[in-house]
């Protein structure tokens, strides 16, 4: 099976469904997107599929050791132990911590060492403290965020938040990522490079990124298959070629306007 | 060992300095019988205050119960010195009480530390008059509303200046560690920790044990200094001076709460003289510094022994270009 397999997933919010019947896979090691105009629900499946929201109705199963498990009914942070990463459409940093205190509180739940540990400082804690400084900085180091490890987060250009929201959750070690909007406020020449940075990571790590993106053109050039929802629908799902051509999407995009 | 490493060795010496110049004081006099009393008071009220901001000002859950926790320690150490009257039966009541309400608080916390803000507030302050009136409701062992008298004095203030740094480590060396990161992150964003994988209602709830515990161990003390306690000392107004001292000092800062802790005590030295206008005074003070510092004395900022050092060596240099 696929590594996460969304079944007819809804979710109603009073008489608004805004997620409805939406059925999606998701496979290792692929760069997938997820495009659609505003309203159409993407967010809400983004907190479907971590547990911010409890589904109506439908199936969530990921794909452990070869074992499916579902995740209906999980705790976010459980969900993020079994390997969900995420960023927010609305930048959620830990705004008063520095930068590199945020990529150590993603690091923490993998982080094996106690809280005793911590309050009587054996050994151990003083050698993961270490070792986890050093991997957070190999993190930032991509992102060219090492010269702001010191920097308040709040403090950080609105591009750099962004960036470091994305290193943040890679520091939870993620097998899926996702991705909300990440480029949303930067100029055409930082979404470019932001979007060529999000194809490297999603190589290098090889993990699975599902990447919400407002520009068409761009989730086209990157994506392997892209997934369209309008009105909390899955109204198209292919490759980028198929997608462009699909009367649905482009009556979706067009009539929009 | 990394253990002894320079900053924790700083800090040694740091204590120390802190130590003998207060055993000074009172040596030659300048601390005398009276000003014992303020010094012992600063000393329970650091306790109290650094526990408090724990819960509050870095775990962000907004507690009024803590003289509920206070009172389970005062009980306990009273209760066990008063059948054992020396310095083991003190430590172990002291201990006990910790014990005790570090298990209140674990069992408290879990059901209402899902509560948010007010919610949370009026459920802490709720928990804490129930243990008042279990207390005043538990018969000879108590002593009802007249409380408890002739407890041995058995403290000293070396002795509460031991306890304040054992308060002092556990705490910093939590909020410095992983999990107190961790913690952190909760009172700036719950939803986006949660998104990290941490267990929120853990870390909240550990933050709410330690600082129960160490409540305890203040109310310990004060009963064996004091010598008498009632069910009165315990009230939702103490919880309120303990929340003052750490809002003064400023929510998130450890230091902000041991300075506030000893300027309020000084400022009430010197408002004594003025009798009833002195509560007055003290509120006039308080609104003052809230209308200029509206962060407390110290917002977030922390006094850092490693930046003290760092600071040292970059002038060394400094100096030597003067003299050539
Ligand atoms: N918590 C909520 N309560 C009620 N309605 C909600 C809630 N969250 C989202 N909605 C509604 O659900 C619909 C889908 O919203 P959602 O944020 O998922 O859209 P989106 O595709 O992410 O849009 P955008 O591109 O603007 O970010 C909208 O009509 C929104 O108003
Ligand atoms: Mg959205």
């Amino acid at each position: 099976m696929s590594l996460l397999e969304v079944k007819k997933l809804t979710k109603n919010f009073g008489g608004l469904a805004a997620v409805s019947m939406v059925s999606m896979e998701l496979n290792s090691n692929e760069l997938v997107g997820l495009i659609g105009p505003n309203g159409a629900g993407k967010t809400t499946l983004f907190n479907l599929l971590t547990g911010v929201y409890q589904p109506t109705e439908g199936r969530i199963d990921l794909e452990i050791k070869g074992k499916k498990q579902s995740l209906i009914g999980k705790k976010t942070y459980n969900i993020t132990d079994m390997g969900l990463g995420r960023t927010f459409q609305n930048i959620r940093l830990f705004k008063n911590l520095t930068v590199l205190d945020n990529v150590l509180i993603g690091m923490h739940a993998k982080n094996k060492v106690g809280t005793l540990a911590g309050i009587v400082r054996t050994p151990h804690f003083y050698q993961s403290e270490e070792k986890m400084k050093k991997e957070a900085i190999a993190l930032l180091t991509i992102f060219n965020l090492e010269d702001k490890v010191a920097e308040r987060a709040k403090n950080l250009p609105y591009g750099e938040q962004r960036r470091l929201e994305i290193v943040r959750a890679l520091a939870t070690k993620p097998k899926i990522l996702f991705l909300d909007e990440p480029a949303a406020g930067m100029n055409p020449q930082e979404t470019a490079d932001l979007t060529a940075l999000i194809r490297q990571i999603q190589r290098d790590f090889e993990i699975t990124i599902l990447l919400i993106e407002h520009d068409m053109s761009l989730v086209m050039n990157v994506c392997e298959r892209i997934y369209v929802l309008e009105y909390g629908r899955m109204i198209a799902h292919g490759t980028p070629a198929e997608i462009k051509n699909n009367q649905a999407v482009i009556k979706a995009y067009l009539g929009g306007e | 060992m990394k253990q002894l490493n320079k900053t924790n060795l700083g800090w040694l010496i740091f204590i120390l300095v802190a130590f003998l110049a207060t055993q000074l004081l009172v040596s030659f006099g300048i601390i005398d019988a009276f000003y014992e009393i303020t010094l012992m008071t600063i000393l329970i009220n650091i306790i109290l205050a650094v526990g408090l901001n724990l819960i509050i000002g870095f775990s962000g859950q907004f507690s009024l119960g803590h003289a509920g926790f206070m009172a389970i320690g005062a009980y306990c150490t009273a209760i066990m010195t008063i059948k054992t009257p020396t310095l083991v039966g003190l430590f172990a009541g002291i201990l006990l009480g910790a014990l005790i309400a570090g298990v209140v608080a674990l069992l408290v916390g879990i059901p209402t530390l899902r509560l948010k803000g007010d919610y949370l507030a009026i459920a802490t302050l709720g928990v804490a008059e129930i243990i008042r009136i279990a207390i005043l409701n538990m018969g000879s062992l108590t002593n009802g509303a007249a409380g408890l008298s002739d407890i041995p004095y058995l403290t000293t203030w070396q002795l509460a200046f031991i306890f304040v740094m054992i308060t002092l480590i556990i705490v910093v060396n939590y909020i410095k560690s992983s999990a107190g990161r961790a913690t952190i992150a909760i009172r700036e964003d719950e939803i986006a920790a949660e998104s990290m994988g941490i267990n929120t209602t853990k870390y909240k709830t550990i933050a709410f044990v330690i600082g129960a515990a160490t409540a305890a161990v203040a109310g310990g003390l004060h009963a064996s200094y004091f010598s008498v306690i009632r069910p009165a000392d315990f009230t939702f107004m103490k919880s309120i001076d303990i929340l003052i001292i750490v809002v003064f000092g400023g929510l998130g800062s450890v230091t902000g709460s041991v300075i506030a802790a000893i300027v309020l005590g000084i400022i009430n030295v010197f408002l004594q003289p003025f009798g009833q206008l002195r509560m007055i005074l003290y509120s006039l003070a308080l609104i003052a510094i809230m209308i200029f510092k509206p962060s407390g004395l110290f917002g977030t900022k922390e006094f850092m022994i490693s930046t003290v050092m760092k600071k040292q060596k970059t002038k060394t240099p400094t100096k030597k270009e003067e003299t050539k």
